[in-house]
């Protein structure tokens, strides 16, 4: 069974969201996304001041299999970029949730986040 | 409508393996089960266990089945001993492949064929197509066995530990016909699929589970773990071995992937013949080139391969290498092309120059 936490927002496409008090919020893939993939070879993501709308592609993960587009939770732009992804891509697959979030972003529309998935509506999906 | 999908002898043994199970040419297959990267360094570094039963078996017999080979097949046939196999081309009258098989010669009159799975109930009707006044009957054996494939270093030893056969005495692309396991009657054979030493074993499809859990345990101590098709395609790859709808196709010809060395003009007459003697003189339009990239993207199928702004090719296979930590791949690139230093692949919208390679990744 996959690990879906309590404290995340959540996306169809298995993307996560992680909102702090200041508006920031920090964007990753799911472990259930991470174990469909395999092993996670490369991560192509945004530089810093990029910005992306709700739904919209905002980098890519490479696995062994297949490469898959991520798509941007909620209306962001790009504070940072995690870089540890560029030598050690397979954190993907070790700490989806942790080691492994992909971008640092500044919520454009805190509104957006009510149209998410919550914990147990991604769970219902998988 | 898509058929039900088959499933090998093993399909309990990979589901309690915890393998990941993938539709895979008509056939319920497993793609990994630790991981293809892991066991893909395991074949380079010990030995992985494969199971290919998914692969057809046709046997060709009767008075007349070396000249009904070298008939319909590329390569010279009559010239394999008993207790040998050959690699070889089935073409179409234009050069396109029917299919790529390997051929094992049991005495004067009889054959045994691997087919690819995808390619096998094709590659019957053509067979029995083509008899015309050869005697000789094709047998349709695909589901009659099973095929393990332990490859890697310590392939070897793990294998003598299941059978008296004399492994050592097996040259390559010989084989051996005896007991492996307490199941009688496998043929087992110096081939592989990987680019690591290895055999691969053709085995009553009932005894199948038995030999698999077998091997597994004894291998285990020696670093054995069962590995899937994810990490065949990767250790194909860095071989540069073709497979069948990627690097060689209905209209991808063994002169244009790189495998003349299958075609012996010398031996008479064969399906194809003129169609390939024509490239193989002319030079084919298009031709298979074996890449790497310096960068971390991987290059996928059916990706377009560029001579500055002029499409010239387009990617057949591509993955992840384990051995060179970067990405690598197979493409089909215009005449004229294939030695350009300049060749670049799109890869969502990112150029990424293409290091043509001499020589496979692994020896």
């Amino acid at each position: 069974m996959s690990n879906v936490p309590a404290d995340l927002h959540y996306t169809k496409d298995h993307e996560w969201i992680k909102v702090a008090a200041d508006g920031t919020a920090v964007i990753g893939i799911t472990d259930h996304a991470q174990a469909a993939l395999g092993d996670v070879t490369f991560v192509d993501l945004p530089k810093a001041g990029k910005t992306f709308g709700a739904g919209e592609v905002f980098g890519a993960v490479e696995s062994v299999k297949a490469a898959s587009d991520l798509y941007s939770p909620v209306s962001c732009e790009v504070l940072e970029a995690n870089g540890s992804l560029n030598d050690t891509p397979d954190l993907v697959n070790r700490e989806p949730y942790g080691g492994a979030w992909m971008i640092k972003v500044k919520v454009r529309n805190p509104g957006e986040l009510a149209g998410l998935l919550d914990a147990a509506g991604y769970a219902a999906i998988l | 409508m898509s058929e039900p999908l088959a499933r090998t002898p093993l399909h309990a043994l990979h589901v309690e393996l915890g393998a990941r199970i993938v539709p895979f040419a008509g056939w319920e297959m497993p793609v990994q089960y630790a991981g293809i990267i892991e066991e893909h360094q395991a074949v380079r570094k010990a030995a992985g266990l494969f199971d290919v039963s998914h692969m057809g078996e046709a046997r060709v017999r009767g008075r007349d089945a070396a000249a009904f080979l070298d008939r319909i097949m590329t390569n010279d046939m009559a010239s394999i001993r008993p207790g040998m196999a050959r690699y070889t081309v089935m073409c179409q009258p234009d050069g396109g492949c029917v299919d790529d098989l390997i051929v094992y010669r049991f005495s004067e009159t009889e054959f045994l064929i691997c087919l690819n799975a995808s390619n096998a109930a094709k590659d019957i009707a053509w067979m029995r197509s083509l008899i015309g006044p050869f005697k000789v009957e094709v047998l349709d054996e695909c589901a009659a066995w099973a095929q393990l494939a332990i490859q890697g270093p310590l392939a070897e030893r793990i294998l003598g530990l299941a059978t008296a056969l004399p492994l050592g005495t097996i040259k390559r692309f010989g084989f051996a016909v005896g007991e492996v396991a307490g199941a009688s009657g496998c043929v087992v054979s110096r081939t592989g699929y990987t680019g690591s030493a290895g055999f691969e074993i053709y085995l009553p499809a009932a005894s199948a589970e038995k030999v698999a859990r077998a091997l597994l345990a004894l291998g285990k101590p020696h670093g054995l773990v069962p590995a899937g098709l994810g990490a065949r395609d990767s250790l194909r790859l860095e071989a540069n071995y073709p497979l069948y709808g990627h690097e060689i196709s209905e209209r991808i010809s063994p002169i244009q992937a790189g495998l003349g060395w299958t075609v012996k003009f010398a031996k008479g007459e064969f399906v194809g013949r003129e169609a390939l003697r024509r490239q193989a003189e002319g030079g084919p339009a298009a031709s298979v080139v074996l890449f790497s990239l310096d960068d971390r993207r991987i290059a996928r199928q059916g990706a377009q391969v560029y001579a500055g702004e002029t499409p010239v090719g387009e990617v057949l296979s591509g993955t992840h290498s384990p051995t060179l930590n970067k990405p690598i791949g197979t493409a089909l690139v215009a005449a004229g092309y294939t030695g350009s230093a300049e060749l670049t692949v799109d890869i969502r919208g990112n150029r990424i120059p293409l290091r043509i390679a001499v020589e496979p990744f692994v020896k």
